[in-house]
């Protein structure tokens, strides 16, 4: 597997893990609710085009736990933060499920220095009637045959044993998630409303068989963002990146190229 | 020795065959099983099992909270501690417990313990709990938060109680820009706070600190538990705070059945104890256990032991490690009292209905231990706990 850098930055006296590998215009990824478990090949091949950072959010992954996360919008003000310090312009936003919702909330704040939004399957609103899939709820095994369309992906992530520090990473992403998300669950009642201000070059990503986030969502934040090109993956559940690596990396970057600032 | 019988209310008309086709009898478990009539005629039954038990010198009857489920029909106990308010006398009130971080707003409730201790002549008995992991999924509470909250509505309770107002209670998570609780409560200071608990060191140091010295009870649990935990109090008491607990901060809650012979108690309760734990109260692991509802290194010690409550025991199995006590009326006498000597606990609450049991059963029982069993533990007190007599030897 190609390389990354690893680093943590400090931030209000905690530490915020990092990966960051290839060179370009800066591309930011916020991961989902299940974390980076490490430089995947998804990652790696946005990392031939673009300077690609993935952090673990704070509270997750190899992130400090610092108090002052308690809502979704604490993270969204933690990468305004992040981006005016590290000097980052013209960045391609991209955000997944969870990570997803978090981007939305830093857009409708502040788009200054984003070249373009991706959402890939994003939480952060509800359809009435259409819930998301309780995350919490589910079984090990019922969340695998949750998360893909391909039933072969679902009994390889459930035939991983994890180590034992891999197993305290997982616990640790699903305390912090449920931290964030599960009241009201996966969603911001409040985060509907502000979705107008979004005005640069937005991209929503869709598995059109995804089982977590009904695909109707993708035509919800189509209608709510003016101007948003919507792009369905066929044959593919909640994770794009991981199920069909190829049709994810042309999605993402033929929008980022013809959007680059 | 003060005696509770304590009920649960559950709804033992619950379709069994509709329960296997559920992984348990809670949260998801649909109310469409409940029948209102039947529930009628259960909770009315039910108060009349504990106002026998007030009339046959029960020192205390008790009642719980458990929302969404077969397990326990009283979403709110203080309903139902109301209604027996105005049918007992003497004895005590036990709401064991209510949840009151559960709320958004911990000073409604404040304010109906208060009513009710002054409806009672100062009865109540205040279980102050943080409410099992199944809780947060039927109140959308969130558990990773649920312990600083449960710690905070404790203070804004007992403010309110203790606290002339108005005053202003500026939490973190609780917010009142006027706190004045009318009624205050009938007891001076506060009504007693009972810990009941299934096992925790952390509610055993936070509920024997001076300032605080709560009761802690621990709920169903093999013997070897429960000593392990009540000791654990008195040596938290001797060794953190240095000074010796009485025996009255003790408290033990068990399932009991009393009939005239072991044998008959035994096959009398055999099918009625395996439903309340493998029917009723039976909970897969993630609804008991929901992200952040435990430290991680508790939740790692007990998904490893896979502990979530199994639903496979049986009555012999629970009776060796001492999680029922079921037999005779000597049997059941011993048997507390054994514990007793061993522990020295001066709350004794016995669940004297359980699962399914019927009312014939159910009344027999509660009235062969009042009789039998419960007359030989009410004049027990510390001379015959060994572990002051070693203290006293030494």
């Amino acid at each position: 597997m190609a390389s990354c850098s690893e680093s943590a930055i400090d931030y209000k006296g905690g530490k915020v893990f990092l990966r960051r590998g290839g060179s370009g215009q800066t591309l930011l990824f916020l991961h989902g609710a299940g974390g980076i478990p490490a430089w995947l090949p998804y990652l790696d091949r946005l990392s031939d085009r673009y300077d690609v950072i993935a952090p673990d959010h704070p509270t997750f992954g190899q992130s400090d736990e610092p108090a002052w996360v308690e809502k979704v919008d604490d993270l969204a003000y933690f990468y305004l933060d992040f981006i005016k310090e590290q000097g980052l312009e013209n960045v391609h936003l991209v955000g997944q499920s969870l990570g997803g919702w978090i981007a939305l909330e830093i857009a409708v704040r502040s788009t200054h220095s984003l070249a373009s939004l991706t959402l890939v399957g994003a939480a952060g609103i509800r359809i009435k009637g259409q819930p998301a899939a309780d995350l919490f709820i589910m079984d090990d095994e019922e969340l695998a045959r949750a998360l893909f369309k391909s039933d072969a992906l679902a009994e390889q992530m459930l035939a991983m044993e994890p180590t034992e520090e891999q197993q305290d990473v997982i616990i640790k992403n699903k305390v912090a998630t449920a931290r964030l998300a599960w009241q009201p669950r996966l969603f911001n009642p409040a985060l509907r409303k502000w979705l107008h201000r979004i005005d640069v070059p937005t991209h929503v990503i869709w598995g059109d068989s995804d089982r977590i986030i009904p695909p109707d969502y993708a035509g919800e934040f189509g209608g709510l963002i003016e101007g948003a090109a919507v792009t369905m993956i066929e044959d593919c559940g909640h994770l794009p990146n991981i199920e069909r690596t190829d049709a994810f990396i042309d999605a993402v970057t033929g929008f980022c190229d013809r959007h680059a600032a | 020795m003060k005696v509770t019988m304590f009920h649960l209310m559950p709804y033992a008309h619950m379709d069994m065959a509709l329960r296997a086709r559920h992984k348990s009898a809670w949260v998801t478990y649909p109310n469409s099983d409940f029948d209102p009539k039947k529930g009628a005629a259960l909770y009315n039954r039910y108060l009349d099992e504990l106002e026998l038990a007030a009339e046959l010198g029960f020192d205390g009857i008790s009642v719980n909270e458990h929302h969404q489920n077969a397990y326990g029909l009283m979403p709110s106990p203080v309903v139902m501690a109301a209604a027996l308010s105005r049918r007992t006398e003497t004895c005590k009130l036990a709401i064991l417990g209510n949840a009151f971080a559960l709320r958004e707003h911990p000073l409604t409730l404040a304010e109906e313990h208060a009513m009710i201790d002054c409806i009672s002549g100062g009865r109540l008995i205040t279980g102050f709990v943080r409410g099992i992991g199944a809780e947060f999924w039927s109140l959308a509470a969130n558990p990773t938060t649920s312990h600083e909250r449960h710690i905070e509505a404790h203070d804004l309770i007992v403010r309110a109680w203790t606290e002339t107002g108005p005053f202003a209670f500026e939490g973190k998570h609780f917010h009142f820009e006027y706190v004045n609780v009318w009624p205050r409560p009938y007891q001076q200071p506060h009504p007693p706070i009972w810990c009941p608990s299934l096992g925790s060191t952390e509610t055993i140091e936070w509920a024997a600190h001076p300032d605080r010295r709560y009761v802690y009870l621990q709920n169903y649990s093999p013997f070897e538990s429960v000593s392990r935990f009540l000791n654990f109090y008195r040596e938290t008491c001797e060794s953190m705070y240095g000074y010796t607990a009485s025996s009255e901060q003790l408290g033990w809650t068990a399932p009991v059945y009393v009939a005239d012979t072991d044998a008959q108690a035994v096959a009398e309760a055999k099918e009625h104890m395996e439903a309340l734990f493998n029917r009723f109260l039976a909970l897969p692991f993630e609804i008991l256990f929901p992200p952040g509802y435990l430290g991680m290194s508790s939740y790692k010690r007990v998904r490893q032991h896979k502990r979530s409550i199994a639903g496979n025991q049986t009555i012999e199995k629970m009776m060796e490690l001492g999680i029922v006590i079921v037999g005779s009326p000597d049997t059941v006498r011993e048997r507390i009292l054994h514990c007793h000597r061993e522990l020295g606990f001066a709350n004794f609450i016995g669940l004297l209905h359980f699962g399914t049991l019927p009312a014939d059963l159910t009344e027999r029982n509660i009235r062969l231990f009042a009789n039998e069993v419960m007359p030989a533990l009410q004049p027990v007190g510390d001379e015959a706990y060994r572990g002051f007599e070693r203290v006293a030897a030494e």
